[in-house]
């Protein structure tokens, strides 16, 4: 149930997403979805891609640093109120989001959570009947 | 003006001839006192009755800031603690201090020459001294403080930092010289301009040393403060500031010859090099009691000129500074040795033991940049744990430096590996 995210520590200069997306598209390795957090000085890529372990691995060869997180993939109903209830759960869960970014699966919308603790909140998520993605599903998402 | 005209003007044969009397004395003192010499003069099968004179300060051993921090605290003293009136102490090389202290008759000599430095500097017993030099361990507050108190001057010991106040007392006092590093001043007459206060100030004249500068810097200071600003030279091994100072003709600082003995040494030989070359200035301070030192290598590269000059006096005068023989950086009038980044981070932990030192000078004052590499092991999915580790290391560097470094985070393995000479320092500051 839980997504391995691949999160890139990358300088914040001119050109360097460039390289990390470059390595990817050569080894033929799917960005599903990204989200890019940034300071002035670096930014940590956050990427969930086709293959997590084969992607960590060219980019380790190609002198790029990534590290695995682990984190929620959750459909969230195209209606209004739906975010706010998943809060919830992660709120009673008694667990913090970390951040969150967007999923984009065509017609339905879900969002990408990282939390302060992954598992009980996925459980408590499901519970609540939302649905979420398997890994494999994810990482298979393609135009 | 001249402070003390006979020993300032002496003639060539007169200061040699008091060199060597007080070498000789010198050596005999140190022999028997000071046991890391005496066993040095015997593993080298010298007897202090080898040195005749000066023509014999060759046969001497060289003496390294190792040798004080391999003897730290008091190793080197000559004299019982009970002797001892003051101590100072200068950053090390590993974090370190390098300690040295001062008797009564050594404070007296110091004020001497500080009061020398400032005569020169046309300070007298109807000015006011603002001393903004930090007081404490380091030698330069109280260093100069003594030597305005014995010119009879007024003085206002204000130390470093309080940038209002320093002016409002500045102003409200009629301040006329002030003693500080020349990047403070630089900022001082910023704040000054500011506030609007240039004209209504008293300033005539600025003494200040500490860190290297270069001539166009004074004119800058000259220009903008209408006053005139003097150069004054020192280290806390040798003494702290009043070693050397320049004149009215700024034409290279005038060593104190009586205290000092310099010499002027290849840094790779060791052998000394002809006046007018650029070499490592060595000083051996014949007159010190607590802390006589043969052939201290200052490390700093400069070139000697014995001729006479227009003001008058005769002892030797050293030129603008080259820069220095091994990797310490000066900034802000603090020490800086790239190793000492090393230790810190190494004994830190979460990060590699690579980085490199960016030192720029912004708006007149150093800033230190420390880019260091993020270890492989850590673990950065937020920004926040990032900016944790940053200020981290921010913390560490100060109380390991003294001084405040801004930390830049850079990518694992993106910067040079120490195999061979890697390049650690980045200063793109015009000092020199």
């Amino acid at each position: 149930m839980l997504i391995k995210q691949l999160s890139v520590f990358i300088e914040n200069r001119e050109g360097r997403l460039l390289e990390v997306t470059d390595v990817l598209a050569k080894h033929d390795i799917n960005i599903v979805t990204l989200s890019l957090a940034d300071t002035s000085e670096y930014g940590i890529l956050r990427v969930i891609v086709s293959d997590p372990e084969r992607g960590r691995e060219v980019l380790k060869e190609a002198g790029i640093s990534a590290k695995f997180t682990d984190v929620i993939a959750v459909r969230v109903p195209n209606k209004s109120g739906q975010l706010q209830q998943i809060l919830k759960v992660v709120s009673e869960a008694g667990s913090n989001i970390e951040y969150m970014y967007v999923l984009s699966t065509g017609v339905n919308s879900s969002v990408i959570l990282k939390v302060s603790d992954t598992q009980p909140v996925a459980d408590n998520l499901q519970k609540a009947g939302f649905i979420l993605y398997k890994a494999e599903e994810v990482y298979s998402f393609q135009a | 003006m001249i402070w003390n005209e006979t020993k300032e003007c002496m003639s060539r044969d007169q200061i040699q001839t008091l060199q060597s009397a007080r070498l000789v004395k010198m050596v005999n003192n140190v022999y028997h006192n000071v046991e890391f010499y005496r066993k040095k003069m015997q593993q080298m099968g010298l007897e202090p009755g080898d040195i005749q004179g000066i023509e014999d300060l060759s046969k001497l051993p060289y003496t390294t800031k190792d040798d004080l921090r391999d003897n730290y605290p008091f190793g080197l003293f000559a004299v019982p603690e009970s002797e001892i009136v003051r101590v100072h102490a200068s950053s090390g090389t590993t974090g370190k201090a390098t300690v040295v202290g001062y008797t009564r008759r050594d404070i007296e000599m110091w004020s001497e020459c500080v009061a020398r430095v400032l005569t020169m500097g046309g300070v007298g017993r109807n000015d006011k001294v603002q001393i903004s030099y930090g007081y404490g361990l380091f030698t330069g507050g109280l260093g100069v403080h003594y030597g305005a108190e014995n010119v009879g001057a007024m003085v206002v010991p204000l130390s470093t930092g309080n940038t209002k106040k320093q002016l409002t007392l500045m102003e409200d006092f009629g301040v006329t010289t002030i003693c500080c590093t020349p990047s403070y001043l630089m900022y001082l007459t910023e704040a000054l301009e500011e506030e609007g206060k240039v004209g209504k100030i008293k300033l005539k004249s600025a003494i200040c040393g500490a860190e290297p500068w270069t001539d166009g810097m004074r004119n800058e200071i000259e220009r903008r403060l209408g006053i005139t600003a003097y150069d004054i030279y020192g280290l806390s091994e040798i003494l702290g500031p009043g070693v050397a100072g320049d004149c009215e003709y700024h034409t290279g600082l005038h060593v104190y010859e009586d205290h000092f003995i310099p010499e002027i040494i290849d840094p790779k030989t060791l052998q000394p090099v002809a006046p007018g070359t650029v070499g490592e200035l060595v000083f051996t301070p014949v007159t010190k009691e607590a802390l006589p030192l043969f052939r201290y290598r200052t490390k700093d590269l400069t070139s000697i000129s014995y001729d006479k000059c227009p003001c008058g006096r005769t002892m030797a005068r050293l030129s603008r500074f080259q820069g220095r023989s091994d990797d310490m950086l000066i900034i802000r009038g603090v020490n800086v040795f790239p190793s000492q980044v090393e230790a810190a981070l190494l004994e830190m932990g979460g990060v590699t033991p690579n980085y490199l030192l960016v030192v720029d000078r912004i708006n007149n004052l150093d800033t230190l940049e420390v880019q260091v590499e993020a270890d492989d092991s850590f673990n950065f999915d937020e920004i926040r744990e990032l900016e944790n580790m940053t200020k981290r290391i921010e913390r560490t560097l100060e109380q390991a430096l003294g001084v405040v470094a801004h930390v830049k985070l850079v990518e694992p393995k993106t910067l040079a590996r120490s195999e061979g000479k890697a390049k650690r320092v980045i200063d793109n500051r015009k000092l020199y």
